[in-house]
């Protein structure tokens, strides 16, 4: 045995995953270098999906910049909606009143939950539960989505927020709708969570696999679910909030372990903490008139500003420079899943190649967020 | 009787009264089994491939035309579904799944960005203005940013026509339909 | 609005280029654990890059803001101290064309390796840029 060991002759090879992979959640080019089946280096390469955003941003108006948003994170599009129009106003100093607060809390929250179920449904299929899972999570979001579709006309592109205040107020009958999607939602992620907790396989694939610690995860500035995970109780509606984040009683999760398992049960708890706030600021929604007031063309006085949100992915910040114009200067849109993405290669260093995608499915990333 | 009716040759199909043989020309029945079993490539490029995978999920149903097996190797489809912005580092890849994908072949340009670079059109340096500037021939161009899944339906259902249209000997029939 | 406003003059810091790598060594054993990002203004004359820190615990922010000269467009890397560093500084080199000194992996990030223009500088322009009419 010795001598067929001695005589055997192995070595490390390059193995290219996508740009075209079912599993990398969109355009991703993954090269990892195998000794057998062991990741001895993962090699990202990302850019499939740069559209130029930034440049676009320079030559368009400050309004005409919003439709943008929606196609950065697709997934989530009223997060980066909210996220933008906070920069400006921001940049502004403009004052909203608190229908349009409220109705942007709502909105951003019931996002969070649409994101998250698609992001663990994904998941879930990365794993292997083929398609089922994913039935599920659609279904429910559908609930959303259709929602959304009566609020402001599309699916997935919604370009509802506006600069100073919102395109529209909530049609009649809107108040009732989200309250029975609340009631609706609290039971399906019950079932979810059993659907996948209860499940050997998932559990087996998840707990201790992709362990990001968290030293780690704050020295390459990873946020949103996959730092809470680590063990950092870090949120930006609490921490620093916007809106009238303040006003709601709401809990941020955490986990312990920093592993696969912890991202995705922070994520299912944070659908629940998500509802919380989505009942409570439907309970206090004032009276008002939350639609735009400021006109079309907007010019900011020179000036910088940076905002950050709390997207479904993690901090999403836009860093704005005016030089008076009706046009940004310069307009730097810090992404979560691009930091996200970067540990990537130093957590898949010594997993299995198949837990690799166990890892990139948790890590939840949009190629158009990290691409932009 | 009734399932003939429903099925999109019905037309081709001849049968005979008693019901125990049915004839038709040979053409007709691949054409009919061409236009009924699409699989499409799974292949997000972008914001479209959620609303791909919406079609695809338990609402819509993409299964109930046939086209719902998703094949994730480019060798085991027949359409291709181009549901995104094609950027500069993507063309290359894109035209290598064409190319790696067995005739017949079919593409479905998903949303304006598929069709001509849609919102990406201006003042971007990294964008492809379309699938046919990369030389990729277009079946049926969808239009929406990005559109409905009933709209993707609809697209279907438009190549599932244009598929039995036309005639084996002729090739492809090279005629859009919108 | 607790949020951080750069318009605030005692979190913005103004540094030669020479002095970034030992302040930012000093912000980091204050506590500012957390490079959150990195990025450059091409201001004409000069091009300016921005370094935006959080101390996690306090909530605090640090923006760092240096001067390049356009002749000699490089700086100290950040990405042996602070590992987010790493992409974000070769964003700022695809997009900017800003070297980074002893940075573990320099190469381009969103563009096509073999490209040799820096897209978000304002001289920038390539013939199949179709401007959009402005209105």
């Amino acid at each position: 045995m010795d001598t067929l060991k001695e005589n055997l002759q192995t070595e490390e090879f390059w193995v290219n995953m996508g740009p075209q992979h079912p599993s990398t959640h969109g355009v991703l080019y993954l090269e990892v270098k195998l000794s057998g089946e062991t990741v001895v280096d993962l090699i990202t390469h990302i850019g499939y999906l740069h559209r130029g955003m930034e440049k676009i941003a320079e030559n368009r108006t400050y309004t005409q910049f919003i439709p943008f948003t929606d196609r950065l994170d697709y997934i989530a599009a009223m997060g980066n909606n909210l996220g933008y129009v906070l920069a400006v106003e921001n940049l502004m100093k403009s004052v909203v009143n608190d229908r349009a607060k409220y109705i942007r809390v709502i909105i951003a929250e019931l996002q969070r939950v649409a994101s998250h179920l698609v992001g663990i449904t994904t998941f879930a299929q990365d794993l292997g539960a083929f398609a089922t899972p994913l039935f599920y999570g659609f279904r429910e979001r559908e609930k959303i989505v259709e929602l959304f579709d009566e609020i402001c006309g599309n699916r997935l592109t919604y370009n509802y927020m506006r600069i100073g205040g919102l395109q529209f107020d909530l049609p009649k009958g809107s108040d009732e709708k989200i309250r029975a999607i609340v009631k609706y939602m609290r039971p399906k992620i019950d079932d979810l969570e059993s659907l996948f907790s209860s499940n050997v396989i998932f559990t087996a694939r998840t707990k201790g696999v992709g362990v990001l610690t968290k030293e780690k995860a704050i020295n390459y500035s990873v946020t949103g679910p996959n730092l809470r995970a680590s063990g950092v109780k870090w949120d930006l509606r609490k921490d620093e909030p916007y809106l009238c984040y303040d006003r709601f009683n709401f809990d941020i999760p955490t986990g312990a372990n920093g592993d696969s398992w912890d991202r995705y049960k922070v994520r299912i708890e944070e659908m629940r903490q998500s509802l919380r706030i989505v009942e409570q600021a439907i309970g206090g929604l004032p009276e008002g008139d939350p639609t735009v007031k400021i006109g079309r063309i907007i010019k900011p006085a020179p000036g910088e500003t940076y905002m950050r949100t709390e997207a479904p992915r993690g901090e999403l910040g836009f860093y704005i420079v005016s030089d008076g114009s009706t046009y940004p200067y310069r307009m730097k849109i810090r992404s979560p899943s691009f930091s996200n993405l970067a540990v990537l290669s130093e957590l898949a260093k010594g997993i299995k190649i198949a837990d690799v995608v166990c890892l990139l499915g948790s890590l939840d990333i949009v190629m158009g967020d990290i691409d932009r | 009787m009734a399932v003939i009716e429903k099925i999109p040759a019905s037309g081709l199909i001849e049968r005979f009264p008693g019901g125990a043989i049915v004839l038709a020309t040979g053409e007709s029945v691949l054409k009919w089994s061409k236009a009924s079993s699409l699989w499409p490539l799974t292949f997000g490029l972008a914001c479209c491939a959620i609303e791909m995978i919406s079609t695809g999920a338990s609402r819509f149903d993409i299964d109930r035309f046939g086209a719902g097996v998703f094949r994730a190797s480019p060798r085991q489809c027949d359409v291709m579904i181009v549901a995104g912005t094609i950027c500069v580092k993507m063309g290359d890849c894109m035209k290598r799944l064409y190319a790696q994908m067995p005739e017949p072949k079919y593409v479905i340009a998903m949303g304006n960005c598929a069709i001509s670079g849609g919102i990406f059109y201006h003042d971007t340096y990294s964008v492809v203005k379309g699938t046919e500037s990369l030389g990729i021939p277009v079946d049926v161009n969808i239009p929406g940013c990005p559109p409905r899944p009933e709209n993707l339906l609809f697209g279907l259902m438009k190549l599932q026509e244009k598929i039995l249209k036309e005639s084996a000997a002729s090739g492809r029939n090279e005629k859009r339909v919108r | 609005m607790k949020n951080v406003s750069v318009d605030a003059p005692e979190k913005q810091i103004e540094i030669p280029k020479e002095a970034l790598l030992e302040t930012a060594r000093r912000l980091l054993s204050e506590g500012f654990t957390n490079l959150h990002c990195i990025t450059a203004v091409d201001k004409i004359q000069y091009m300016e890059l921005i370094y935006i820190f959080y101390f996690m615990d306090k909530h605090a922010c640090v923006i760092l803001k240096t001067r390049l000269a356009l002749n000699d467009l490089t700086v100290e890397s950040l990405a042996n101290i602070w590992r987010s560093a790493d992409w974000l500084e070769r964003e700022v080199y695809d997009l900017f064309g800003v070297k980074f000194l002893n940075h573990p992996d320099l190469k381009r990030i969103l563009n096509p390796d073999d490209w040799d223009v820096h897209p978000l500088r304002k001289d920038f322009s390539r013939p199949d840029i179709i401007k959009k009419p402005k209105s």
